[in-house]
């Protein structure tokens, strides 16, 4: 394996690890109001019991994509310079959205009032729901192709972002992390505040499974190569397996371990079948972005190995220990109480 | 305005406005760690307290530089991707690395302080802000790293076969030394700047809380107060030899910058130092220096009194056009000129609080001074100010360039901000422009209400007392804080 492959697996590791964890994020920033309004007892207690399943973790999985920019970066230069000119517009709201969550789930405990914690509710809701779908958009455009030209400048159109597919994959992507987050929040989770994340799991298991498997199906026929064919079964196996569980109410880590298996499988799934194009040209395949043309000279990326090999494993010991020293289950009834300030001094 | 004037705006604002919260970020984290640190060996409260009261001042400010520092990694790519493909051979190293070895760290550690007070050992809890305070000055490296390659590009080379540069030792990029010069002086200001920010406070309460709770004041603002000034001055200290020491660096690699942040038209020898200029600033010829000091510009220069030869504005301008082709190489005259300034004079301003708040807290005396509770928390924006006014100096003192060419380099490695654009039309980046000026707009006004509602209510009750660590297995407290 070249330097050049070695890389784009590893950014396909980095988009892995984000789409995992904070895949999970997204999906109980998405489900926590909802939890709140079915939840038996002060909904109050019962959205903070949820946000913070992720509360010691969300800030660290966030970095995952920070450093899959970082990386895309170093390592392909082009790539990072096409799509992220390219995809200017989304990647503004994708940003606008991360903004709001990042200071909406830090400042919403700050102050002890009801239309404060109402508002943040609102910025947690959004900047989960907004870079869930547009990522799932943004990567069913990189599939279909962009117009990139023969300096690799994209001239975007409207449908090349916004059409049937990347809608599709836009709502797999949304469908897929509600589904995870809930699984996660059952799995985080006791007593009612998990009672109802199953319920929500298994709601959502039905329609998440009709939208990932058109886009998954789609993707690969359109998309696809041979030996991702076997990658697309693993997601549809452990996916019915997901269903299975969560509809028996038990079993929340197997079931968690199988929404993390079908995610894995579907980042696995955009990024072969997109292999070894980086961003495939719609108006001539010869100007496509490619792991050839737009990496990094071999010096800068052994450099990046090193620094990679290094620290990376360092990454998932550490924040695996963080997840083991956070390992007990949240309720609606043990939750700390809120230290947050009144709006006015007294 | 066209796309490029809006793409700099755009570019300005957001790093101006995220370099407003990581200098505390960067400043506090150590001294909230020594605070607590202080607690654990000697098991004095007030330190705990004090550790609990600015900690959650840290949270309120981490968020918004955690949120604005996403911003400043996108849009090298998104409004610059010209400037991406040029150099991200080399830029993109440390970016990448910050994100690796920095940033990791910081942001899973910071979980696990906040929310395992009770859950962890008490040395590992400690471990974890010493983990968070070291890696976020370890992100202030690789970004200034970047940033000096900007500055003065070394370690990189030239492909005519790709039109790119290229990274030839990680080695020369990491040990440039702008790099260590500015990463020394931008820590030395965040440094500065918490230490203001402890001692501001934590007089401003000294003060308040002389008359009803002297214990208070003795135990715990006092001798907040003192940490603070004392990191205050050797901070400034720190920042004079450091500041010293780029400014030298940069007659040299930068003199079109220096040159304009002096107004110094023509080539002279023992140029007098101004300090008050008036005029236009539109070009050099329309300024009048009202005030002059001698001996001072030779030796930011070269270290002598006398003897120094600097070059003016025009003769560099004209230089640079035989070297690099007809254009104008003339930075801002009057954003530099002002920014150098404002820099400089507002370093007076803490170092006059640090050494009266000294004065007045000698010998175990606490002050009741009115007047000095207000200098106290006027005293606690400036650093803030001086922070942005040193960016924006150098920042558009390497104008028009976007990689100044180093003297001594490859001359092929170099690039305006005209060729580094992306080609964008002006309405896209104005749309966006405003919405991150909205957005920031908003949430300054809440930070800032956040943050004088903490400062104001001062540490709280239930922060009184250390709670004791939760015993093994306990299924009913899984969490020691939550949002």
């Amino acid at each position: 394996m070249g330097l050049q492959q070695f890389w784009f697996l590893l950014v396909a590791v980095l988009f892995l690890g984000f789409f995992i964890l904070e895949g999970f994020d997204f999906g109980v920033g998405m489900l926590m109001v909802p939890l709140g309004r079915v939840a038996k007892g002060d909904p109050e207690m019962h959205r903070r019991a949820v946000l913070n399943t992720i509360g010691p973790v969300w800030d660290g999985n966030e970095v995952w994509l920070i450093t899959a920019g970082g990386a895309m970066f170093a390592a392909f230069p082009g790539w990072y310079a096409t799509v992220f000119s390219g995809l200017y517009l989304p990647l503004l709201v994708i940003l606008v959205g991360m903004i709001l969550r990042i200071v909406a789930i830090e400042w919403r405990g700050k102050v002890d009032d009801p239309k404060w914690r109402s508002w943040a509710d609102v910025g947690i809701a959004v900047g989960s729901w907004l870079p869930a779908v547009l990522w799932g958009v943004a990567f069913a455009a990189l599939l279909r192709g962009l117009p990139v030209d023969a300096h690799h400048n994209v001239h975007l159109s409207v449908t090349d972002v916004l059409n049937v597919y990347t809608l599709l994959g836009g709502l797999a992507t949304a469908g897929l992390f509600a589904l995870h987050g809930a699984v996660f929040i059952a799995l985080k989770t006791a007593d009612s505040v998990r009672d109802d994340a199953l319920r929500f799991a298994a709601w959502l298991s039905l329609p998440v499974t009709a939208l990932v498997a058109v886009f998954g199906v789609w993707t690969q026929l359109a998309h696809g190569k041979a030996w991702t064919w076997p990658v697309l079964a693993v997601a549809v196996v452990a996916q019915f397996g997901a269903i299975t569980l969560v509809w028996g109410r038990s079993r929340e880590g197997w079931a968690f371990l199988l929404t993390t298996l079908v995610v894995a499988a579907v980042v696995v799934l955009l990024f072969g079948a997109l292999y070894p194009n980086l961003v495939p040209s719609t108006l001539n395949p010869g100007w496509s972005v490619t792991i050839y043309n737009a990496s990094s000279t071999p010096y800068t990326l052994k450099i990046m190995t090193w620094a990679a090999l290094i620290f990376a494993p360092l990454v998932i010991a550490y924040q695996g220990w963080t997840y083991w020293v956070f390992r007990r289950r949240i309720s609606a009834e043990a939750i700390p109480e809120s230290i947050g300030l009144s709006r006015r001094a007294p | 305005m066209d796309a490029l004037d809006v793409s700099r705006w755009q570019f300005g604002i957001t790093t101006v406005y995220h370099f407003i919260f990581v200098p505390l970020t960067i400043g506090l984290a150590p001294l909230i760690a020594v605070m607590q640190t202080v607690w654990v060996i000697t098991g004095n409260t007030a330190w705990y307290r004090l550790t609990r009261f600015f900690g959650k001042l840290f949270l309120i400010n981490f968020a918004l530089g955690v949120a604005t520092g996403i911003v400043q990694e996108f849009q090298f790519g998104m409004n610059w991707s010209e400037y991406s493909r040029f150099v991200g051979d080399i830029f993109g190293a440390p970016l990448a690395m910050e994100g690796l070895v920095a940033f990791f760290f910081e942001s899973t550690f910071i979980g696990l302080w906040i929310f395992g007070w009770t859950r962890l050992p008490r040395l590992v809890h400690l471990a974890c802000i010493w983990i968070v305070a070291i890696a976020v000055n370890m992100s202030a490296f690789f970004i200034i790293a970047a940033n000096s390659f900007m500055q003065h590009p070394v370690g990189a080379h030239y492909n005519p076969a790709t039109g790119r540069a290229e990274l030839t030792s990680i080695v020369a990029l990491f040990t440039n030394n702008t790099a260590i010069a500015a990463f020394s002086h931008a820590v030395a200001g965040a440094f500065l700047t918490a230490g203001v920010f402890v001692a501001g406070v934590c007089a401003w309460w000294m003060v308040r809380s002389h008359k009803f709770n002297g214990e208070d004041a003795r135990t715990m603002y006092r001798p907040a107060t003192i940490l603070g000034c004392l990191v205050v001055l050797v901070s400034a200290v720190a920042l004079f030899f450091t500041g010293d020491t780029q400014g030298k660096l940069m007659f040299s690699q930068q003199p079109m910058k220096m040159a304009s942040a002096e107004s110094l038209c023509s080539t002279e020898t023992d140029p007098e130092f101004s300090i008050l200029t008036v005029g236009t600033h539109n070009n050099c010829d329309s300024v009048t220096h009202l005030i002059e000091v001698p001996y001072v510009l030779p030796f930011l220069a070269e270290g002598k009194f006398s003897g120094v030869t600097l070059q003016g504005v025009k003769d560099l301008q004209q230089q640079d056009q035989q070297r690099f082709g007809a254009g104008d190489y003339r930075p801002n005259l009057f954003v530099t000129y002002w920014a150098f300034r404002m820099m400089v004079g507002l370093l007076a301003i803490p170092v006059l609080f640090a050494m009266a708040a000294l004065w007045l807290t000698r010998g175990g005396r606490i002050p009741n001074q009115r007047w000095f509770s207000w200098f106290a928390l006027l005293t606690i924006p400036t650093p803030f100010l001086a922070n942005s006014a040193g960016w924006v100096f150098t920042e558009m003192g390497r104008q028009p360039w976007i990689v100044v060419p180093n003297p001594t380099g490859d001359q092929m490695v170099r690039l305006t901000v005209h060729q580094g654009i992306s080609g964008h039309g002006a309405g896209i980046v104005v749309f966006s422009l405003v919405t991150f000026t909205l957005i920031y707009g908003l949430l300054a006004v809440i930070w800032f209400w956040l943050i004088r509602r903490y400062v104001v209510e001062g540490p709280q009750e239930h922060d009184s007392e250390p709670a004791p660590p939760a015993p093994p297995g306990d299924e009913a407290a899984p969490l020691s804080f939550a949002y």
